[in-house]
């Protein structure tokens, strides 16, 4: 478990203090993929290296699996650090070395292994992120997405507890992204590792996170399961990021709906409910009628869910709503 | 045969003692200013601003020595050491006395050279290192110096024709190799000939000091 108790970083620029992280509580459970969402200055990226102490706090604790972090010395931090792996946005892969050598230069730094051995937990790991041919290869001749694989080979060469990811998908296409997502989900499974990723985007979250943090000018402003937080969003930032990733703009859409006769809810189907055949089973019995106004299905990590923004008219709409609060359907009536 | 008259007073025997003269000393300074310099750029570039071991005092005085080193003329500099290289190797003539001021002349010039290519170097990559858990030691010698070689082989290449001018130079306190050779002969003896020989072989020397240079600068680069 990763534990922050009320630390905070302040910067000291040109003679003043400029406060990157306010003091921040926080636990992440072992094996949770979790997920700090902000944009860029808000303090994930500080709060991020601060577990591995790339950043050192200006106050509180850091407690992993019992340690405290902010109390150990050099040495005590070296070994730390090489249970806790690490990908960049940039890869920050070694132009001068070839796939193979990358891959184990954190095992070659920490000494315990020999040469052979390291070659064959090399060779293990290329197989694991798929690039096994390219092991002679230099970083330059490889795609983005395949620098990221031989990034996430490295990070995991010195079998760490936990992975930190920082904006790891934000230099690679959608399509590269999808399935370095993908990656670093089926290594969460497996090797029931721990991620902390910080990205800018909510799709990021929605994909592979268990839990969220978001954040905004240097402190946590909403944080939970991403289901709750994604599909009932609260704080002004954490609504913002939902809509970038809906492609929804509020405001144009109560324009939209102006027009539009009768009442007006929104619908939030989860897990088994989403395909349950409800709204026309609720109309049949209530004889209301509705209008589909917006309507998204979709899934959050391995849960499906659906969202559907309704007309509704005629009928008893009191009973049709009492029949969806019952079912177990997250209703919000927005006119 | 007019073109062979014009050189038929040409001493070779004493050309080919005055290259191998020029070899030695270009090469054992070279020697002397990688091993001296290349730590020294490192130190530059450690403790110098926003790196690892920012620390303002200590590279003001190293950038201090390295800046008045620099800045003296090497002929003057040839003179100025001539005790200090008696006390180092016993004579200030010939090729030995030339080696400790072609190194004092061109370790600093190395060391800034090196502090550049290091700072060439993506910020980065060390933040990477760090993160595995290397020491200040190992990001030294398995990152840095790995990531910045195209860089030290361009500096080295750029240092060794300048020593070359060097060594040319160092013929006015009688250190020998080809430069002592155009002075005495080519200048002093109004020799023609032997100048243009010298000057074609110095042109020769840097020509192929450059391209070797450039072929490991792109063998390197690994782009």
């Amino acid at each position: 478990m990763i534990e922050f108790q009320q630390v905070h970083k302040t910067y000291r620029v040109a003679g003043r203090d400029i406060p990157a992280l306010h003091p921040t509580s926080l636990s992440i459970d072992n094996g949770q993929v979790f997920g700090l969402i902000g944009h860029s200055g808000a303090g994930k990226s500080t709060l991020l290296r601060l577990i591995n102490r790339l950043e050192a706090p200006s106050g509180g604790k850091i407690i992993v699996d019992g340690e405290d972090v902010t109390a150990f010395d050099a040495s005590q931090l070296r070994s730390f650090r090489q249970q806790v792996g690490m990908i960049f946005q940039h890869f920050n892969l070694l132009a001068s070395k070839t796939v193979a050598d990358n891959v184990g230069l954190p095992l070659t730094l920490a000494g315990e292994l020999s040469r052979k051995e390291i070659d064959a937990r090399v060779a293990e790991l290329l197989q694991r992120v798929g690039l096994s041919e390219h092991a002679k290869k230099y970083p330059a001749q490889l795609s983005g997405g395949q620098k990221q694989r031989v990034g996430i080979a490295r990070a995991l060469s010195t079998r760490p507890k936990i992975l930190l990811c920082d904006e790891a998908t934000s230099a690679l296409d959608p399509q590269t992204t999808a399935s370095v997502l993908q990656l670093l989900a089926e290594i969460n499974r497996e090797l029931n590792l721990t991620i902390v990723l910080i990205t800018h985007e909510m799709d990021v979250i929605r994909r592979v996170c268990d839990q969220v943090a978001v954040m905004d000018a240097g402190q946590i402003v909403e944080q939970g399961p991403v289901a709750e937080v994604f599909l009932h969003p609260k704080h002004p930032t954490t609504k913002r990021f939902v809509q970038e990733d809906e492609q929804v703009d509020e405001a144009e859409q109560r324009d939209d709906f102006a027009h539009v006769p009768g009442r007006i809810v929104r619908l939030t189907f989860q897990g088994d409910a989403t395909y349950a055949p409800l709204l026309g089973t609720v109309a049949r019995e209530t004889g209301v009628d509705y209008s589909i106004l917006a309507g998204r299905i979709d899934r959050i990590k391995d849960t499906p869910y659906g969202q559907l923004t309704l007309a509704v008219t005629g009928g008893d709409m009191d009973a049709a709503f009492a029949r969806f609060a019952a079912a177990d359907v997250h209703m919000e009536v927005l006119r | 045969m007019d073109a062979l008259n014009f050189f038929a007073n040409v001493d070779w025997s004493e050309i080919w003692l005055a290259t191998g003269d020029t070899f030695i000393m270009l090469f054992g300074s070279l020697f002397f200013t990688v091993l001296l310099g290349l730590p020294l750029g490192v130190l530059l570039f450690m403790f110098g601003p926003r790196q690892m071991f920012e620390q303002k005092g200590i590279y003001a005085v190293l950038s201090l020595i390295v800046n008045i080193l620099r800045s003296l003329p090497f002929i003057i500099l040839l003179i100025v050491m001539i005790p200090i290289t008696v006390l180092i190797t016993g004579t200030s003539l010939g090729v030995a006395g030339a080696i400790p001021p072609l190194v004092v002349g061109a370790t600093p010039f190395f060391a800034r050279l090196v502090e550049t290519a290091l700072r060439e170097v993506d910020r980065g990559i060390i933040e990477a290192t760090q993160s595995m858990g290397a020491s200040t030691r190992q990001i030294i010698i398995n990152a840095l110096l790995p990531e910045a070689r195209p860089g030290i082989f361009a500096a080295i290449t750029v240092t060794a024709i300048t020593l070359v001018s060097y060594t040319a130079m160092a013929g006015v306190v009688g250190a020998g190799g080809l430069g002592d050779l155009a002075i005495r002969f080519g200048y002093q003896r109004f020799q023609t000939d032997v100048m243009v020989v010298t000057v074609v072989l110095l042109l020769i020397l840097v020509q192929v000091l450059q391209s070797v240079g450039d072929k490991l600068v792109v063998h390197f680069s690994r782009k």
